[in-house]
């Protein structure tokens, strides 16, 4: 639910939603951290190993992320896991949609002209 | 209505199809360029194959008309053909002499035709190389907004396979 709401927030997002995003992806490590969840949903401890920095330093990485809404956190028992908000596999989704579009498109035009009497288009 | 399902894999689909036409001649749409333009390009933005192979190794040069008239060229090569049950083709955006040409890499498609009784099953199996294909093109924009209207998809996609 809260999910859907912050989905919803970047697919309209204002002028300080916008800020908000171009603020968090200023900075190298969270445009790294970004990289690494729209991979695959990440542990924050691990995150955390990955960067010359403190734990707290890359919670406070995540927490800029979170508020500006291009990721989000849940707990799984003492884990905290950050996953992608701007849902890429959503997009991909869409963009299969539309080329299996086409080519349905495609196949009904085929069958049109397979319909026509012997001899005409050929 | 010709499609009698699709099944979605993670970056592509495979569509099944059923024609009331013998093989060979669901197979001429494939072969015969003049068949091929009547059907390739959504109504109102036809395809015009300026070259068509139909061979290994061999390519297809076409080209479709954009929004202001230009002509968006795109192209074809030939992976496989398997005369009248298989052809596999990468596809994508091309200069005139047919090579490729801007950002977007190009997709492979892949026909399979088969006999069922007196008519054909058609399946076509498309879609991007890779969920990071997607995602390139994605990151270019190239399906958001505007572009939702099927002409312009089919025209920006340079058919995406």
């Amino acid at each position: 639910m809260c999910n859907q709401m912050v989905v919803d927030m970047v697919d309209a997002p204002t002028d300080a939603d916008v800020d908000r995003i171009f603020q968090a992806l200023a900075d190298a490590t969270r445009r790294d951290i970004v990289r690494r969840v729209i991979e695959r949903e990440q542990n924050v401890s691990d995150l955390a190993d990955r960067y010359a920095m403190s734990f707290a330093a890359v919670q406070k990485h995540v927490a800029v992320l979170e508020r500006s809404g291009l990721v989000a956190k849940r707990r799984r028992g003492r884990e905290q896991l950050v996953s992608p908000v701007v849902d890429t596999i959503g997009h991909a989704r869409r963009l299969l949609d539309e080329l299996e579009a086409l080519w349905r498109g495609r196949i009904d035009r085929m069958a049109a002209i397979l319909g026509e009497p012997e001899g005409k288009g050929a | 209505m010709p499609v009698i399902g699709t099944e979605r894999h993670d970056s592509g689909f495979t569509i099944t199809a059923e024609f009331d036409a013998p093989v060979e001649r669901v197979w001429q749409l494939w072969a015969d360029p003049r068949q091929l333009e009547r059907w390739w390009g959504p109504p109102g933005y036809p395809a015009t194959f300026v070259r068509h192979d139909f061979a290994v190794p061999g390519m297809s040069i076409y080209w479709m008309p954009g929004e202001s008239g230009e002509q968006n060229y795109a192209g074809w090569e030939f992976v496989s053909i398997d005369p009248p049950v298989s052809l596999v083709v990468d596809n994508g955006f091309a200069d005139q002499e047919g090579r490729p040409a801007g950002d977007l890499a190009w997709n492979r498609f892949t026909v399979g035709l088969e006999a069922i009784g007196t008519g054909t099953r058609m399946t076509i199996t498309a879609g991007f190389d890779s969920p990071e294909h997607a995602e390139q093109m994605i990151s270019l924009g190239m399906l958001e907004g505007s572009v939702a209207a099927l002409g312009q998809a089919d025209a920006i996609l340079a058919e995406g396979g």
